[in-house]
């Protein structure tokens, strides 16, 4: 059984060629309608973003959440649109006005342009080249450019901050992430998604889980999201980068961050838990983009959770954070990977799994001892005495005589 | 391969088209009646004082340089990952000292306390 995508991609291009069209001529108009479909889709998937990421921080914080329009509320998000649509859209003095404006283009059309290389299905992907994970870097750090741009452009210092605090934290983040993306890669020897896919036998979650998670982590830092939210600490910066930006330019910041978490869980659906793979999906390859969208759904959830559990850390802690744990951990890991990987040649995937499963939870137990050391010596740090300068008693006493 | 790569093309330049439609309409239906207290920078109430786009905390730049070390450091190491099975132990083991090496110098940054956010 084909599946529909592609049979209908083949009729459509016999009909066309049927027309006389050329060969090139018919590739470009599918690769349109392909595009079109696919971006579709994605944003109104994006649309219910909003509705279950609202719902969920409700039912973590206790609260109901929107259960006013539609049933469940499920119709508050196109309330939204529309209203963020006759908003007035207020351009603020001094501000750039060409990049202030193609900003939030930019953050939503990268975002859309990740959707590119995600696979659907054995069959189903919009574009299956070979160097799909650099793609997925490259076009991935586009989206800070957004964000800088937004900064830049306001006028408006807290937006610049909030921009400073972007660059920083995303260049460090960048680090782990691409060195966690290299697992999966060396494993598959693939950079092309389907055949990372193909190769998981088991998901890579169950042979190199730490990836996973140091993946995990940059990806939250990557969005942005709590606990690494400094570009857009509200009780600090305000809004951070888009506290000038209002209406349907606002509205596109924020659909270009539910999304991009989104892709980020699809991504690592993809990457570590075994994308379209489950049962049936050979036969029917329409069940592909189901399991994809239910792996995705429980990392967003885990991101969600993440967010709305853990307090904001300070720029120092995260910085630090990143070089000093992160990067080195991840290095670590890659070598580890690496040597294990080329020594095991020829042995049973049963044995090789457990191996570099083994490896894993070592190098994890390891990191917790270390990490344990250090937290005893910076508590011991912390908790000693040191000078703190305190106002002599006799001007506090004037003071209080002056009242 | 190429009709892959005609996709990303595409995609290239339709992307930009759907944030963008979404920016156009609301410059047809939405209110438009700027004034002078209405456009201030927003700085919670408070005047905006000075030049906004002020040079800024150096601190940023070193992290940045070290970023770009390593940046560049994966991008040879993809390649090397991609070939994995082409290659002898030896090779594996130079792509190896190759990271160490890096480690090393991200443990020099660290000593020279390059990594200190103060």
């Amino acid at each position: 059984m084909s599946d529909p995508v592609n049979s209908i991609s083949e009729w459509l291009r016999t009909i066309l060629s049927g027309w006389g069209l050329s060969e090139g001529l018919i590739t470009v108009i599918l690769a349109v309608l392909g595009v079109v479909i696919l971006a579709t889709i994605v944003l109104v998937v994006d649309i219910m973003l909003v509705w279950i990421e609202r719902k969920m921080v409700a039912r973590f914080q206790d609260r109901l959440g929107p259960n006013r329009v539609g049933p469940f509320g499920i119709i508050q998000p196109i309330a939204d649109v529309i209203k963020l649509l006759i908003k007035e859209d207020i351009l603020p003095d001094g501000a750039d006005r060409f990049i202030f404006n193609i900003a939030p283009i930019f953050a939503l059309a990268t975002v859309l342009l990740l959707w590119a290389v995600v696979p659907f299905a054995p069959t189903i992907i919009g574009a299956d080249i070979n160097v799909a994970v650099l793609y997925i870097v490259a076009i991935g750090s586009i989206g800070t450019l957004a964000i800088i741009m937004a900064g830049w452009a306001s006028n408006n210092k807290y937006a610049l901050l909030g921009a400073f605090r972007t660059v920083a934290l995303l260049i460090a983040y960048e680090v782990p992430m691409v060195i966690a993306l290299l697992v999966p890669v060396l494993l598959a020897r693939s950079m092309g998604m389907q055949t990372i896919v193909a190769a998981q036998s088991p998901w890579y979650i169950f042979v190199v889980p730490l990836a996973a998670l140091i993946l995990f982590v940059s990806s939250i830092a990557e969005l942005g999201r709590t606990p690494f939210d400094i570009s857009e600490a509200e009780s600090e910066i305000v809004a951070g980068f888009h506290i000038e930006y209002t209406g349907m330019k606002f509205g596109l910041f924020y659909a270009g961050e539910l999304l991009h978490a989104l892709t980020v869980s699809a991504l690592i659906a993809t990457l570590f838990l075994g994308g379209w793979r489950g049962p049936f999906v050979d036969q029917v390859p329409i069940l592909g983009p189901v399991y994809l969208f239910i792996k995705a759904f429980l990392v967003y959830y885990l991101i969600m959770w993440v967010r709305y559990s853990f307090p904001r850390i300070r720029i120092d802690q995260m910085l630090g954070f990143n070089w000093k744990f992160l990067t080195p951990l991840a290095l670590f890991l890659l070598v580890v990977v690496a040597i294990l990987d080329k020594a095991m040649v020829g042995v049973s995937q049963v044995q090789y799994v457990l191996v570099m499963l083994g490896a894993n939870l070592l190098i994890v137990w390891g990191t917790v001892i270390i990490l344990r050391t250090y937290a005893r010596v910076e508590r011991k740090r912390v908790g000693e005495e040191r000078a703190v300068a305190i106002a002599p008693e006799s001007d506090l006493a004037d003071l209080v005589g002056q009242e | 391969m190429l009709n892959d790569w005609i996709f990303i093309g595409v995609f290239l330049i339709l992307a930009p088209i759907f944030p963008a439609a979404a920016l156009l309409i609301p410059r047809l239906i939405a209110p438009r009646k700027p004034n002078p207290l209405k456009t201030e920078t927003y700085e919670c109430g408070i005047e905006t004082y000075g030049e906004t786009r002020v040079q800024f905390k150096a601190q940023y730049y070193i992290f940045a340089l070290v970023f770009l070390i390593f940046d560049i450091e994966v991008v040879f190491l993809y390649p090397w990952a991609v070939a994995f099975d082409q290659l002898p132990m030896f090779a594996v083991l130079e792509g190896v000292l190759f990271i160490l090496i890096l480690v090393a110098g991200l443990l020099y940054t660290w000593r020279k306390g390059v990594l200190e956010w103060a």
